[in-house]
């Protein structure tokens, strides 16, 4: 399983544990009158990590980058940010920056102005502003913009004002808020690559939060997923897909087909489940559960094969059902068989050929059929 | 054992930049709280107290017209001798004499019907902006703000000319023919109806406005598709939805007018009784301070019920603003 | 939308607006008349105007107005403004409710009892009654109207920008001079133009809070009206109608074009 978290680049400082965390929340707490936003939540992330908190709204991914910049106060524990303990130090003086999910460009100021507006809290001489200046607005491209205000751009030159804005003070770390939320789907798609090569380009540390989970997959070094004020994992992306933690990460990330059963066989590296919808399921690799215990196979739709045939082979793995929904959707085609049970499973195959020959359709037979290694047991 | 050290030390740091933080914040953000604060209760509420004090003096031919007159400088002795001088007596003078009474009484009926009457004809007019063009209703607006911008005062005189005998109404009614013996309105409670109406039409058009325009026009249609006639629909659906602009609007026209005293004073003659020129005249012509509070006091109690409920509409409305 | 501008609509709007204007224009009409009996037509004439400029104590009211209402909406715009900061962002402290109740209760208090209750307290605390109390009595009634115009816009106000502000070093008092300020600057602006011209029309509450020597133009007119309509009256009516309605014009106007401006930009710039 290490093997997954390689799948991106050789940057991990979070599988080696000399490294020394840059940001760490440390059994952090907030509370408003009676509802936990936040409920001790432990979490650390390192120098130049591209980092995402990712989960409904109401998780508490805001108020958790809210508690970082300074906004709210934690109402128990501590953040630390490079060995120094944040409580008490107001916004305005601590060496992070945000990037508002409204972008909150003063509406009087110039884009000049507006970016400079940060380096002249900080009593930068002139001229050095100027220079600063000039090279943020490079740095997004938006030199002829200069003297524009806020409302004589567009959407997407806001966002990049806003992003020049939060990073011309260089800052320790940079707080994105739904960075790519106002902007139209073709032009947040650019605009992740964008991102992604100006982290780069800077060495920040970026923390990012989003709602979205194709943007978290896309950026993230790590992501963690938030559910009621709790992590539930912290996991580069693919190990997030591939081998979630609990039945709510699986489920929340992508599309999942969960098989609920009971551990009937435990021999070599194989663990076998009786499912409850009446098969047997042979998992590889899937780590130590006592025969008899309750657990849930999960498999991505992408990993179920669909044949209007009876697959060869041993009798595991298999199942029958029928066709109870097609959707097409040009580049692949997802199909819901009803297998006796009641239960609709999902698979998805992509259309590799235009034309695709004794074509599956509704209320057809259909077996449902997936390797060993192709899902996980999960216990929670 | 080191690092534990380091770390109280740390904690003890932050806890006084919090310390530190917490009181400069603290005095800027309280001043804005104190300052307003202060002055209103020093202007606003400490006047209502004296109003009252007074109100249970007895008048005397000096200067201030009253007694007791606190005087810190007599001490606690002085202070108790006082209250023992106080008297409800201005207020069962009141309830005796049949002017105040008839007064108040009058007073909040011209009100009230006069509130009626500028829901009556704010209505339509507010509606109609509503449904005006999106491009002219700013102007529509500002055309209605516009009459509040210059003077009550002379508003109310600009009707004198008019409803006179001999004034402009007559004379055009004559030159139609309509009528041969001039029209008497001027003095009569006629002419206080239509001052009021014509002064608060902007407060009563403004907040019906308000949430006319923020209404969903194709409930409407909604409505009708489902079978309403278009009367129907409006009175089961835009009526029931103006409903706080109905009560806002009553309320900022109803509140003014029964303590109103410029309106009936220069309209209304000397036979109109209304409480606000009352007041005026026992303060001003008899000179009786007392007396006057106690007006005050008891108009005060009048309005009461309905300025909390306007209060607390205002209060519901700046809650939903948030 | 058109479409459903009805006739009924339309008419309603123009006699409801004939009502709201047809007093206004007859008065401003029949100041220009030559004959002293106001309601008969006996030509065109500005020998009322020239007249008002020799009559002294309509002069020195006319000042004594303008210093009244330029020195109270100042302090009440200044007032009503940190009222207003307090209501939006102070949603819990001691009193919050009397405070409430005391910004929102002037606004429709007859202004019989406000003048009254004003007056007895300058004479309880011994303050000579003149100019300064008639300020003092503005500045109370209208920083309320303030407070009100300057909390709607705080209300639609993207607390976002402030948040910036500091992210990015400004201190919450910097943060207020340099963000919040400037983008609610209209609504302070027209809070003041509102208390001006209330302390302007204010009849009652000077009459009570006066005294000698600080006579307001209101009180003025009003002397004179209790004597009958005369020429004279209606033109310095038409010369304050004048200028307030040049005032509210001359802003709405700009108000107007920096918003036309304000969308063709924005326009221009999605259009890119």
């Amino acid at each position: 399983m290490n093997s997954l978290g390689s799948i991106r680049r050789s940057f991990a400082p979070w599988a080696d544990p000399a490294a020394k965390p840059y940001i760490s929340f440390d059994g952090v707490t907030k509370r408003f009158g009676d509802f936990t936003a936040v409920n001790d939540l432990s979490l650390t992330i390192f120098e130049r990590e591209f980092f995402a908190l990712l989960g409904a709204s109401g998780c508490g991914k805001s108020t958790l980058l809210r508690m970082l910049a300074g906004f709210e106060e934690p109402s128990a524990g501590r953040i630390l940010l490079d060995g120094q303990d944040l409580a008490g130090i107001p916004p305005y003086r601590r060496p992070v920056n945000m990037m508002f999910q409204s972008y909150a460009l003063f509406p009087h100021m110039t884009v000049e102005q507006n970016i400079a507006f940060g380096l002249k809290q900080d009593g930068m001489p002139k001229a050095q502003i100027a220079e600063r200046v000039a090279s943020m607005l490079k740095l997004v491209k938006l030199e002829q913009f200069a003297r524009r205000k806020p409302h004589q751009l567009s959407g997407g030159q806001r966002q990049r004002v806003a992003l020049a804005r939060s990073v011309a003070k260089r800052p320790k770390v940079l707080l994105l808020d739904e960075p790519l939320g106002a902007l139209d789907k073709k032009l947040r798609e650019e605009t992740q690559f964008e991102l992604m090569d100006l982290q780069q380009q800077l060495g920040l540390t970026f923390v990012v939060v989003t709602h979205d989970q194709e943007e978290a997959m896309t950026m993230a070094d790590r992501i963690a997923i938030m559910d009621k004020g709790e992590v539930r994992q912290v996991a580069t992306p693919a190990e997030v897909y591939e081998a979630p933690n609990s039945r709510f990460v699986a489920d929340f990330v992508g599309s999942v087909n969960l098989f609920e059963g009971t551990v009937s066989g435990n021999g070599g590296n194989i663990l076998t489940i009786a499912a409850s919808d009446g098969f047997e399921i042979n998992v590889e690799n899937a780590g130590a559960a006592a025969d008899g215990a309750n657990v849930w196979f999960a498999i991505r739709p992408e990993k179920v094969r669909v044949s209007s045939r009876a697959p060869e082979g041993s009798g595991a793995n298999v199942t029958e059902g029928e066709i109870w929904d097609i959707a097409y959707l040009g580049d692949m085609t997802i199909y819901h068989v009803r297998l006796p049970s009641g239960r609709v499973v999902k698979a998805s195959q992509v259309n590799a050929a235009r034309v695709i020959e004794d074509a599956l359709t509704w209320h057809d037979k259909a077996w449902i059929s997936f390797a060993p290694d192709s899902g996980v047991v999960l216990t929670a | 054992m080191a690092e534990v050290a380091d770390d109280t030390r740390a904690q003890g740091a932050a806890a006084d930049r919090r310390e530190e933080n917490g009181l400069l914040q603290t005095l800027t953000s309280r001043l804005v709280i104190i300052i307003p604060y202060v002055w209103l209760l020093v202007f606003f509420l400490a006047p209502f107290i004296i109003v009252f004090k007074i109100s249970v003096s007895q008048p005397t031919i000096a200067m201030p017209p009253y007694t007791p007159t606190l005087d810190p400088a007599e001490g606690i002795g002085g202070l108790i001798e006082a209250f023992g001088q106080f008297s409800f007596e201005n207020y069962v003078w009141l309830t005796q004499d049949a002017l105040y009474i008839n007064a108040y009484l009058s007073s909040v009926v011209i009100a009230a019907v006069s509130t009626l009457l500028a829901l009556l004809v704010g209505y339509p007019i507010a509606y109609g902006m509503a449904r005006a063009p999106a491009s002219v209703r700013p102007l529509l607006l500002m055309l209605v703000i516009l009459p509040f911008w210059t003077s009550f005062l002379i508003r109310v005189y600009a009707w004198i000319g008019i409803l006179k005998p001999e004034g402009l109404l007559n004379q055009f009614l004559f030159s139609l023919g309509v009528i041969d013996t001039p029209l008497i309105i001027l003095n009569t409670n006629t002419a206080i109806f239509i001052g009021i109406v014509y002064s608060y039409l902007p407060f009563m058009v403004l907040p019906l406005y308000a949430t006319l325009e923020k209404m969903d026009f194709s409930l409407i249609e909604a409505a009708q598709d489902l079978g309403c006639t278009p009367s129907g629909a409006f009175w089961k659906i835009t009526v029931p939805l103006s409903l706080p602009g109905v009560v806002a609007g009553s309320m900022l026209v109803f509140i003014p007018a029964v303590g109103e005293f410029v309106i009936p004073d220069l309209l209304g003659g000397s036979r109109t009784l209304m409480i606000g020129k009352t007041l005026w005249n026992e303060f001003f012509s008899n000179r009786d301070w007392p007396v006057s509070s106690a007006v005050a006091v008891i108009l005060l109690l009048i309005l009461v019920v309905p300025i909390m409920f306007f209060q607390r509409a205002q209060a519901r409305a700046q809650e939903e603003g948030r | 939308m058109n479409a459903s501008w009805s006739r009924f609509n339309i008419a309603s709007i123009v006699l409801g607006f004939a009502f709201l204007y047809l007093p206004i224009v007859l008065l401003v009409i029949y100041s220009f008349n030559e004959s002293r009996l106001v309601t008969v037509w006996a030509g065109f004439s500005t020998r009322w105007y020239s007249q008002l400029l020799q009559n002294q104590g309509l002069m020195d009211a006319a000042w004594v107005t303008a210093r009244v209402a330029f020195i109270s909406a100042s302090v009440a715009t200044v007032l009503g403004t940190l009222a207003a900061i307090a209501l939006t962002r102070h949603t819990r402290f001691r009193g919050r409710v009397l405070f409430t109740g005391m910004v929102f209760a002037p606004l429709v208090m007859p202004e019989v009892i406000t003048g009254l209750s004003l007056l007895l307290l300058f004479v309880a605390i011994g303050f000579e009654r003149g100019f300064m109390t008639v300020t003092l009595a503005h500045i109370t009634f209208s920083m309320c109207f303030v407070a009100v115009v300057v909390q709607s816009r705080l209300l639609t106000f993207d607390r976002s920008l402030e948040e910036a502000a500091m992210d990015l070093g400004a201190p919450p008092v910097k943060t207020f001079f340099q963000v919040t300020l400037p983008v609610i600057a209209p609504a302070v602006v027209s809070g003041w133009m509102l208390a001006f011209t209330l302390s302007l029309d204010d009849l009652v509450i000077a009459s009570f809070t006066s005294g000698p020597g600080a006579t307001t133009l209101p009180m003025k007119i009003y002397s004179q009206v209790r004597l009958g309509v005369t020429p004279e009256i209606n033109a310095i009516c038409t010369i304050l109608i004048g200028v307030v309605a040049v005032g509210v014009i001359a802003a709405s106007l700009v108000n107007k074009r920096r918003e036309v401006q304000r969308l063709r930009d924005e326009q221009a710039a999605q259009r890119g």
